[in-house]
């Protein structure tokens, strides 16, 4: 088949801008093919070189006597003792999600499963964190719908518990939903499976799922804006097939047991292109890869298409060539692909050859290492306007209010439709705080968690930066989980614009002072930047996915609230209300500066809880809607009512950072004061657990008729 | 005593049923859907929760015609007890073996939630709770709601097959009916999980009583 000729308007649908074009010329001396050029511009485009954010990615603390493996691989190990590691990584897939939700929403989780069980990690935990646009936007309803089943019709399938996320409603989303999918799985630690290709005259085989026309162009696709022609985008978005990846699963894990696996990557971004480029250059080596054995779906596909299809549920690895047959037994076993498409070899050539002829003919090590690297300009986030008068309301009221908003109801509506409990090992489903796992046949236990308040990012990156890994960080300890390790997961508009990069880099910069405070190094993540749609950026959501362990001899704090309880809360409060949810929900208004974070207090606060779990009954930190949200929610859980003594709208609804909610005994309450005192952690008594209702100083209202606002909400919108 | 639990490619309780087997006290087997016979000496075989061949058609119709089916029939015919889970009954249903069908849920999504459940007919899986016990097991499937034409389930409650009804219809099932039970009452469908609630991390044990009741009925018979 006769390739197009490479012209200007073709090299421009490519993202490839005229500079990088230039840079290719200089490295092949040459123009290039079609393929070649299709080639370049999934290695190049933003989503797979981070060519805008690898410059200050390098500045994230990474390493730790606990990271066995950092960034760079299909997701971070991190030690979990007794020869045990839990491998992990968050992913976005925002773009093909609101092209198409269910199923970008879908390969979103396959993606990120695939990435895990690569490593020879079975996954044993799953997350996904939500941002939509207001709820009344026109759009909103069916990416609701959409990614929430798409996100449980794959997850569910393949058989991983749901055990935690967040959803989000704000106008900045209205043009860019951000999907966000967090994958754990467990391993042994010496029995992990890397990328790089070892060997020369290796077998490269092809594993799983047939290979279609989908998704061809998805990463560059991914990598820009969107304007009114996101319909004709459609076809970039790849179908999900939890079946199969469920066999690809259970077949690459039995592979890998039988010692015929020397390195294997799962095809995502770019599929075989970025796989087979990452295989060789971290191995060193070159790679021939022949496409007429690529087993195909459709037929006439082009070498192009072959080279950039996204389809899912695939995988490319480097055979022990004395294991072949053994290898092929295990893929008969679970009726799946298993193909010989080209080998490793010692020049550092890609090479591709379709039918005989050669279709590209590149320099691999140079095609991995040469991708361009931006130092975009930026410019500092101005400082929030100061936070003007807020009118003092009924506690009462403004609880009403926010327990019904889409942003701090009930999320059942949403999480009952995932699977929390397949595998039998959950001992905390979503709907209050972290979740929590058993690590199978061990008395080990896990928590997960995801978070990130996007408006205190806007208001001020560093600090929002900051928050986002204290609150990961509150909510593991509030289990009683010792917070090991990070995946960030950031999300950002268009990286061309200095106040957006600017975002970026203050960010970046407090999530990095934060993960070194709190001792929880980042292992994984991914960047997803052009969240815009017309020029319209979202607001910067850096999310944070965090693992905590907790050991075998230690209680995870998963109990609730009984009546006579004492309410004690952790932390100090100022009643800062800058960026708060009561602003937000009650009064339509972002104004003000985020939370400020005392990251020693941070720490000490998050230790005392752990030290002193055996005083403590149930626990809950402090974060959005403050002090008031957090003693609804631990009512609503425990089902008994609260009496917090203040009625001050500042103590109760501010957002102070370092804080958590505690209910326990007199006795225990009476310890824990001691304790606190010789921690220097600030510990006070705010009211108790008592009767039907929730009562803020004088106002009340039946704990009964608040769930049910709750509850209802997100249903009665969109069911 | 032993249990056989049948993994089919797309199983995905396949390992949480054989624990919740083992920790009553049963052997367990885990048996290919390629294979044609069960090991000698099995008492129950298990049909696990889980998404069999995909599930893209209707549920479990692809599993009912795989290899093993045909011994998982034969055992049934001989007496033998079988208990089918989630995916299980939707199996079981399409194998014949128990009446009706599991449709989509009538709300059109899919549940995961514990939910309430009163246990009716005697059997050796419903012993353990006795008629009339209010129990909560959890429930996670998108194809639950039970349907039969009224005449099945007039004769299933003539003959008191019903072993479980939600006390709180979550799926739009006929008559709240939660799990059923074969003529013989040795073959059991039901949605809930309860080998999912059947240890203290799971936070409800009210799943073990089936298990160990079963157990122990086994080893007496």
């Amino acid at each position: 088949m006769q390739e197009p000729a490479i012209t200007e308007e073709l090299i421009k649908a490519h993202g490839i801008n005229p500079d990088e074009y230039a840079q290719i010329l200089r490295i092949l001396n040459r123009e290039p093919s079609f393929t070649e050029l299709g080639i370049f511009s999934a290695m190049w485009n933003e989503h797979c070189s981070y060519k805008s954010s690898k410059l200050h990615l390098r500045k994230l603390p990474t390493s730790g006597p606990q990271v066995i493996c950092g960034p760079g691989e299909n997701a971070g190990v991190v030690d979990i003792g007794d020869g045990q590691a839990v491998v992990f990584k968050m992913e976005s897939h925002n773009h093909p999600s609101y092209i198409e939700p269910y199923q970008g929403a879908a390969t979103g989780v396959g993606g990120i499963l695939r990435d895990v069980f690569t490593m020879g990690a079975r996954p044993i935990a799953a997350m996904n964190s939500l941002s939509f646009g207001e709820k009344d936007h026109p759009k909103t309803r069916q990416l609701v719908h959409g990614v929430v089943e798409g996100v449980g019709g794959y997850g569910n399938a393949f058989g991983v518990p749901t055990v935690g996320g967040e959803v989000r409603f704000h106008p900045a989303y209205n043009g860019n939903c951000l999907v966000n999918a967090f994958a754990a799985g467990l391993a042994d630690t010496d029995k992990i499976f890397y990328s790089a290709a070892s060997g020369v005259g290796r077998p490269v085989v092809y594993l799983g799922a047939k290979t279609g026309r989908d998704g061809v162009g998805g990463a560059t696709m991914a990598s820009a804006e969107f304007d009114d022609s996101i319909e004709e985008k459609r076809p970039t978005v790849q179908v999900g097939d939890p079946f199969t990846e469920k066999r690809l699963m259970e077949a690459t894990l039995e592979l890998m047991q039988t010692g015929a696996v020397i390195s294997i990557q799962d095809m995502g971004a770019a599929g075989l292109t970025c796989s087979a480029v990452e295989m060789g250059d971290k191995g060193g080596l070159g790679i021939r890869l022949d496409l007429e054995n690529v087993p195909q779906r459709e037929t006439n596909m082009t070498a192009y298409e072959m080279m950039l299809s996204e389809s899912q549920e695939r995988m490319l690895m480097v055979l022990d060539p004395a294991k072949e047959a053994e290898a092929k037994a295990v893929f008969d076993k679970w009726d799946l692909d298993f193909a010989i498409v080209g080998e490793t070899i010692a020049e550092d050539r890609f090479l591709i050859m379709h039918n005989g002829t050669c279709v590209a003919d590149l320099p691999l090590s140079t095609l991995a290492s040469s991708a361009p690297e931006y130092d975009r300009p930026w410019e500092p986030t101005a400082e929030a306007v100061p936070l003007e008068d807020v009118p003092q309301i009924d506690p009462i009221d403004a609880l009403r209010a926010l327990v019904q908003s889409p942003n701090y109801c009930s999320r059942a509506w949403v999480y009952d439709q995932y699977d929390s409990q397949v595998m039998a090992d959950t001992m905390r489903v979503p709907g209050f705080g972290a979740g929590v796992i058993r690590v199978h046949g061990t008395d080990k236990k896990m928590a997960f968690t995801s978070d990130v308040t996007p408006r205190y990012v806007r208001a001020n990156p560093v600090e929002g930066g900051k928050q986002a890994v204290a609150e990961a960080y509150r909510n593991l300890c509030a289990v009683g989980a010792r917070p090991l390790a990070t995946t960030d997961n950031l999300n950002f508009g268009n990286p061309e614009k200095p106040e957006i990069m600017g975002q970026f880099v203050g960010a970046l910069d407090g999530i990095g002072q934060a993960c070194i405070a709190l001792d929880m190094p980042i292992v994984s993540g991914n960047v997803s930047l052009y969240n815009e749609t017309d020029g319209q950026g979202i607001l910067p959501t850096p999310t944070i996915g965090a693992v905590g362990l907790i050991a075998a001899d230690e209680e995870p704090i998963l109990g609730y609230a009984r009546d006579g309880h004492v309410a004690l809360l952790v932390g100090q409060t100022a009643g800062h209300l800058g960026q708060s949810a009561l602003l937000y929900e009650v009064f339509n208004r972002e104004d003000g500066d985020a939370p400020h974070v005392d990251l020693p207090a941070e720490k000490a606060a998050g230790e005392f809880i752990r030290a002193n779990r055996d005083w403590i009954r149930c626990c809950t930190d402090l974060s959005d809607g403050g002090l008031a949200l957090a003693a609804f929610e631990m009512a609503a859980a425990s089902d008994v009512g609260v009496q917090i003594d203040s009625d001050d709208s500042a103590t109760l609804f501010g957002e102070d950072q370092g804080r958590y909610l505690i209910a326990c005994n007199f006795d225990s309450a009476e310890a824990l004061m001691i304790a606190a005192g010789q921690a220097g952690v600030h510990l006070t008594s705010v009211g108790r657990f008592t009767g039907e209702s929730v009562r803020f100083g004088r106002s009340e209202a039946p704990l009964e008729d608040l769930k049910t606002l709750s509850k209802d909400a997100l249903a009665g919108h969109f069911a | 005593m032993k249990a056989a639990v049948i993994v089919f490619p797309g199983s995905n309780c396949d390992r949480d049923l054989a624990r919740a087997f083992e920790r009553a006290g049963l052997q367990v087997a885990m048996v290919w859907h390629k294979d044609t016979a069960l090991p000698d000496g099995i008492d129950i075989v298990g049909i696990p929760g889980g998404f069999s061949f995909g599930d893209y058609l209707r549920c479990g119709a692809i599993a009912a015609n795989a290899p093993i089916v045909g011994a998982v029939k034969a055992h049934a015919d001989r007496g033998g007890y079988v208990l089918g889970i989630c995916n299980g009954f939707q199996v079981l249903t399409e194998t014949g073996l128990l009446p009706g069908a599991l449709l989509r849920n009538a709300g059109l999504k899919y549940i995961c939630r514990t939910i309430g459940l009163r246990v009716e007919a005697g059997s050796v899986y419903t012993e353990g709770y006795g008629t009339g016990t209010d129990i909560a097991l959890p429930i996670a499937h998108h194809d639950g709601n039970y349907f039969a034409d009224p005449h099945t389930l007039d004769s299933l409650e003539a003959e008191d097959r019903v072993a479980f009804r939600y006390t709180d219809n979550p799926n739009g099932s006929a008559r709240d009916i939660a799990g059923v039970l074969s003529s013989n009452r040795r073959v059991l469908g039901m949605m809930p999980h309860p080998e999912r609630a059947s240890e203290t991390a799971h936070g409800n044990e009210d799943g073990a009583r089936l298990f160990a009741h079963l157990t122990a009925a086994l080893t007496t018979a």
